[in-house]
C-alpha cells in the first residue's frame, strides 16, 4: 500500500514539475531562436520563476462563464483536458526493473485510449462556450482529431506488433538498438500525428490567433485558461515520453541499471526541444492542409511501416 | 522536393540563431548606445536667448512658455542714449506637449536651443512634464558635441566666410599660399 502510495505521489509530482520545465524552456528556447533573451526578472535568475508568476496571476484573475454558456460543461472541461495527462503518466516506464507508476498488460491500448479522452476537454470547451469562433476551433478540434487518431494507432501498432507485447515495460523489454532504424518511420509518423493531436505549431489551426481568436479556449479566463495551457504542456510531456519509449528504447542507454531514468530523461527531454522548435521553425497549415497530409501521406506511410513490421517479423521467426 | 528544404531551412536559422547571443539590451541595466543627433530632451542654453519668441511662435503645438520683461541699461558713454535689454523671467517647456520635431532648435537664431540625448525624465503626474528654465540649463550639460563632419564634406559656412574675410584683408597677398597653409594646419 505504501508503495502504491509512493509511486502515485511520484506521478504527481513529476505531472505538476516536468510541465512546468517544459513551458519554461518553451519561453527560453523560443526567445533565443528568435534573438531574443525570454523572461530575465521573476525570480532574479534568468527569469526561472517565470512560470510561478504566471500561475499567481492567473490566480488572481476573475473566472468568467459567458451567460448563454452551457455553465456545468463549461466549468467541467478544463479538467477534461487536464487529467488524462497525468492517467497517462501512471502507465509510463521511467526506468528498468519496475520503475513505473502501474505496470499495465494493455499499456499501449490504454495510454493512447485515453490520450483521445483529452481532446474532448477542448470541444466541450468550444461547444459549452456558446461562442461561434469557439465553435469553429472545437470542430476543427475534432476533425484533427479524427484524422490523426489513425496514424497514431496504427504506428503505435507497429511496435506493438514488433515487440509481441501491449504492455510498456514489455515493450522496452525486447528492445533492440536496430529497432530505432526499423521503426524510424513509424517513429516520425507517430510523433508528427501526436503534434497534431496536441494542436501544437505547425498543427494549430483549431487555436489560430489570427482566424479564430483562441478557438475553445476564447472565452476562458483566470484559473481555468491556465488549466488548458498547462495541459498543452503536459500534453507535449506525455507525448514526448511516449514517444521516446515506443520507439528510442525509454531507459536503453550506457548503465542503464542505475542511470535508466536518466536516459529516459533526457529523451524526452529532446523531442520536447524538438516540439518547441517546430513551433518557431514552421509556419502554420492551413485546415484543408492538416487533413490532406493526414489522409494522403501519414496513413500509407504508417500501413508501410506496419507491412514492413509484419514482413521482418514473419522472415526472423 | 521543395517544400522539404524549406523546412530544412527553417530548423537550420532557428537553430543557429539560438547559438548567436540575443540582440536584447537590459535597459535598466545597460545604458543603450543612443545614435548621433538622438532626441532624447530639449536644452536651453539660456546665456545666449535674447528672449526673441521665435521658438514660442513657430512651435506646432504651442509648448513653450516665455516670460520675460524689459532692463534699461545706462548709457555706454556719458551723453549717450539709454539702452534696453530684454531679461528672460520663464522659459518652461511642457514635455506631454512636446512632439519632437525640433523646429525650435532649428528657428533659434542664437544658438540658444540644443538637443540632448538624455531620455530619463519620466514622471508620474502628466502636470510635472513641464520643466523650467533650471532643469533645461542643467540638461546643458548632457549636450554632446556636434558629430565631426564627413571627410568630403562642404565646409562649414563660417569657416569659409572667415576665410573670405581674411583673404580680403590680407588684400593682394599670396591667396593660394596662403590656402595651402591652412591646408596643411588642418
Amino acid at each position: 500500500m505504501t508503495d502504491l502510495l509512493l509511486r502515485l505521489g511520484c506521478v504527481l509530482a513529476a505531472f505538476l514539475v516536468l510541465p512546468l520545465l517544459v513551458g519554461q524552456a518553451e519561453h527560453k528556447v523560443m526567445a533565443h531562436m528568435q534573438g531574443r533573451l525570454g523572461p530575465m526578472q521573476a525570480g532574479g535568475f534568468h527569469g526561472w520563476a517565470q512560470l510561478v508568476a504566471d500561475g499567481v496571476k492567473f490566480a488572481q484573475k476573475e473566472d468568467i462563464v459567458p451567460a448563454a454558456a452551457d455553465r456545468r460543461v463549461f466549468r467541467l472541461a478544463p479538467a477534461v483536458a487536464l487529467l488524462p495527462y497525468l492517467v497517462v503518466l501512471v502507465a509510463i516506464p521511467l526506468g528498468p526493473d519496475e520503475l513505473v507508476g502501474q505496470s499495465l498488460d494493455a499499456g499501449i491500448f490504454f495510454v493512447l485510449a485515453v490520450l483521445g479522452v483529452g481532446v474532448l476537454g477542448s470541444l466541450m470547451a468550444g461547444w459549452a462556450s456558446a461562442n461561434k469562433y469557439a465553435l469553429l476551433g472545437a470542430l476543427r478540434t475534432a476533425a484533427q482529431l479524427m484524422a490523426y487518431e489513425l496514424p497514431l494507432l496504427l504506428a503505435a501498432a507497429s511496435v506493438a506488433m514488433a515487440a509481441g507485447t501491449l504492455s510498456l515495460p514489455g515493450v522496452l523489454d525486447a528492445f533492440h538498438w536496430w529497432w530505432v532504424p526499423w521503426q524510424l518511420v513509424g517513429a516520425a509518423v507517430f510523433f508528427t500525428a501526436g503534434l497534431a493531436e496536441l494542436q501544437r505549431p505547425p498543427f494549430d489551426a483549431p487555436i489560430a490567433p489570427e482566424e479564430i481568436i483562441f478557438g475553445a479556449y476564447t472565452e476562458y479566463s483566470g484559473l481555468r485558461f491556465a488549466l488548458f495551457l498547462l495541459a498543452e504542456y503536459a500534453g507535449i510531456v506525455v507525448l514526448s515520453a511516449l514517444t521516446a519509449v515506443l520507439f528510442l528504447g525509454g531507459w536503453h542507454g550506457p548503465a542503464a541499471g542505475r542511470l535508466g531514468w536518466l536516459w529516459m530523461l533526457l529523451k524526452t527531454g529532446a523531442l520536447s526541444f524538438a516540439v518547441i522548435w517546430a513551433r518557431v521553425a514552421w509556419p502554420r497549415l492551413r485546415a484543408d492542409q492538416i487533413q490532406r497530409f493526414a489522409w494522403t501521406a501519414l496513413v500509407p506511410l504508417a500501413l508501410a511501416q506496419i507491412a514492413l513490421t509484419g514482413t521482418l517479423r514473419v522472415v526472423t521467426a | 522536393m521543395s517544400w522539404g528544404s524549406g523546412l530544412a531551412k527553417g530548423l537550420a536559422i532557428t537553430l543557429r540563431a539560438m547559438t548567436r547571443r540575443a540582440v536584447t539590451q537590459q535597459y535598466p541595466k545597460t545604458q543603450p548606445a543612443l545614435p548621433p543627433r538622438s532626441r532624447g530632451v530639449i536644452a536651453l542654453f539660456e546665456e545666449n536667448c535674447t528672449v526673441c519668441m521665435l521658438c514660442a511662435r513657430e512651435c506646432p503645438d504651442w509648448c513653450i512658455y516665455i516670460d520675460s520683461h524689459k532692463e534699461t541699461l545706462p548709457p555706454a558713454a556719458p551723453g549717450g542714449r539709454p539702452r534696453s535689454r530684454n531679461v528672460l523671467d520663464r522659459f518652461a517647456i511642457d514635455f506631454a506637449l512636446c512632439m519632437y520635431c525640433g523646429i525650435c532648435v532649428e528657428v533659434c537664431p542664437f544658438d540658444a536651443l540644443f538637443w540632448s540625448p538624455e531620455f530619463e525624465y519620466a514622471e508620474t503626474d502628466i502636470r510635472e512634464l513641464t520643466h523650467e528654465r533650471d532643469r533645461l540649463r542643467a540638461w546643458m550639460w548632457t549636450v554632446p558635441e556636434p558629430a565631426p563632419l564627413d571627410e568630403a564634406a562642404e565646409e562649414p559656412k563660417e569657416v569659409t566666410a572667415a576665410r573670405r574675410a581674411a583673404e580680403r584683408a590680407g588684400d593682394g597677398g599670396p591667396a593660394e599660399g596662403g590656402e595651402a597653409t591652412g591646408g596643411e594646419a588642418g
